[in-house]
């Protein structure tokens, strides 16, 4: 492959990137995150893992445009990220982000009725939207009348009818037992294969992510960087049974190798971490 | 209606029907209280007569500005303080002690400021009701959450737009919180303000009523105030119900 074709597959960047909170009532700025490098290609499914207070978060909302770069440049399509979040960028939360005013219906149509699109439009996607999530037969309900994976495949439909070419999500599954975060990550896969957009997972979970991605970016204890990415070679067309493939155990193993001593830090058990 | 509802009814019934019998049998002195029948139809012959329709206008009239005044008021100001937090800072123990302090005390120098118009009963109102509609915008606005901030970026929604269409139906449970106190507040503000030194409205009948051992005028009007304010209270609870329900808050 050329220079040319391989940055054209490169979809989303940071490079050198930083991000120091300033220090509030005289203490000290806290250094969050990085200098991290990171290349997205189009159409990838990748997941950052880490210790709690590593920075992912904070990758996610500085690649999203929902907070600045300290140093560094962000780059979404060639074009540079700041200040604002770019169209084509869809973000799921960790928190229910649902508005439990509306119906699941006006919740997924939100966003497209803010954009100007038309009205038949707008039905069209949103009951796509609502049929692929599985919530066709909800679309009257109120998000208070739904589990807390439904209201999560809420924020996804209202997501998913705004087109985003690059998906970044939040930990979406944090709140959720550990079926249903498996069954929630079978709907995510068919979602990133049927639209063929770039994901960047957020995630604490290593089976989720190993089970999840096509590479995985594992990261030190604050501030944050990358200390290995693992690729895993899964076909595109794949599910939640691999988890019982030998090679799931070897993935989840590599990262944990990683993470161990990184985690302790993080927990303040230094010594432990050194040995 | 619901079982719940038939059994408050029946505790209602069976109260008016214990004080009817306790005053008809003379248990309770019916020159000290008339039997809730002969309230009820001494109101019904004041409203038809039209002798009290006026001063009936003229309170309600004032509950519902001063309720008006206090909820836009107490919104606005809410919001202002909820923006600096060194404000919020130094007011909430001013919040925190303001139903302790007895507002009525401020009526004569009101008297003196705006003289014996219906104003200062008007601002008694809003004394009594404005804090519970600030207390409420502040406990709405902290708990709106955070995520929907970051929503509304990802949305590109503008500062006016979010405080709108995110910010303020999040917040609106406890705004109508404040709102269900604030009408219950200019009830209390008002009625006690006019029958400690106004000139008229229905505080006033009352006070005269009493002055004069009229036991018929004054229950009938004290009748007339509890059915209203109960309506009142009632119609707005039944709303909040029916909203929180909805939303998922669950029966109260």
């Amino acid at each position: 492959m050329t220079a040319d074709a391989q940055a054209q597959q490169i979809h989303a960047s940071l490079k050198g990137v930083t991000r120091v909170y300033p220090g509030a009532a005289g203490n000290k700025p806290v250094h969050a995150l990085g200098p991290v490098d990171l290349d997205l290609r189009r159409g990838e499914f990748f997941a950052v893992v880490g210790p709690s207070g590593c920075g992912k978060s904070t990758l996610l909302e500085v690649l999203a445009g929902l907070q600045p770069a300290s140093a560094g440049t962000v780059m979404f399509e060639d074009r540079s990220v700041s200040g604002e979040v770019p169209d084509g960028i869809g973000v799921v939360f960790q928190e229910d982000a649902s508005f439990p005013w509306l119906t699941v219906w006006d919740n997924a149509a939100f966003g497209l009725r803010r954009s100007g699109v038309d009205d038949a439009e707008i039905r069209r996607r949103v009951d796509d939207a609502l049929a692929f999530m599985g919530l066709k037969d909800f679309a009257r309900a109120y998000p208070s009348q739904l589990s807390g994976g439904m209201r999560q495949r809420v924020c996804i439909a209202r997501t998913l009818v705004l087109q985003p070419r690059l998906i970044l999500l939040d930990e979406p599954f944090g709140a959720l037992d550990a079926q249903t975060r498996l069954l929630m990550g079978d709907e995510v896969l068919r979602l990133w294969r049927r639209t063929g957009a770039t994901v960047l997972l957020i995630t604490h979970a290593l089976d989720e992510a190993a089970m999840l991605s096509d590479r995985i970016g594992a990261m030190s204890a604050r501030p944050g960087r990358f200390l290995d990415v693992v690729v895993t070679g899964w076909p595109r067309e794949r599910d939640s049974k691999i988890v019982s493939e030998a090679a799931f155990g070897e993935i989840t193993g590599r990262l944990w190798d990683n993470l161990r001593g990184e985690s302790m830090k993080s927990l303040g058990y230094a010594g432990m971490a050194a040995e | 209606m619901s079982k719940v509802g038939w059994i408050r009814l029946a505790v209602i019934v069976l109260a008016i029907g214990l004080l009817e019998v306790c005053c008809r049998t003379k248990l309770i002195n019916p020159k000290v209280v008339i039997p809730p029948s002969e309230m009820a139809d001494a109101l019904v012959q004041m409203l038809i007569s039209g002798q009290v329709n006026g001063q009936i206008a003229r309170t309600f009239g004032i509950v519902l500005l001063a309720a008006a005044i206090s909820i836009v008021a107490g919104f606005a100001i809410g919001v202002v303080i909820h923006a600096i937090p060194r404000v919020r800072q130094a007011l909430d123990p001013f919040f925190a002690t303001y139903y302790a302090v007895p507002i009525f005390i401020f009526y004569p120098v009101m008297i003196v400021i705006f003289g014996l118009s219906i104003m200062p009963i008007v601002l008694m109102g809003v004394a009594t009701a404005v804090v519970a509609m600030i207390i409420a915008t502040l406990n709405g606005l902290d708990r709106i959450p955070r995520v929907l901030t970051k929503v509304a970026r990802v949305h590109r929604m503008g500062t006016v737009s979010t405080a709108l269409r995110l910010k303020l139906p999040a917040a609106a449970p406890h705004l109508f919180t404040g709102v269900k106190l604030v009408v219950s507040y200019a009830f209390i503000g008002v009625i006690a303000s006019e029958f400690i030194l106004a000139p008229a409205g229905l505080g006033r009948v009352i006070a005269d009523a009493y002055s004069d051992f009229n036991n018929r005028r004054m229950y009938a009007m004290m009748l007339l105030l509890v059915i209203v304010a109960t309506a009142v209270n009632m119609l707005l609870h039944v709303f909040d119900q029916r909203w929180a329900e909805r939303r998922g808050i669950g029966k109260s």
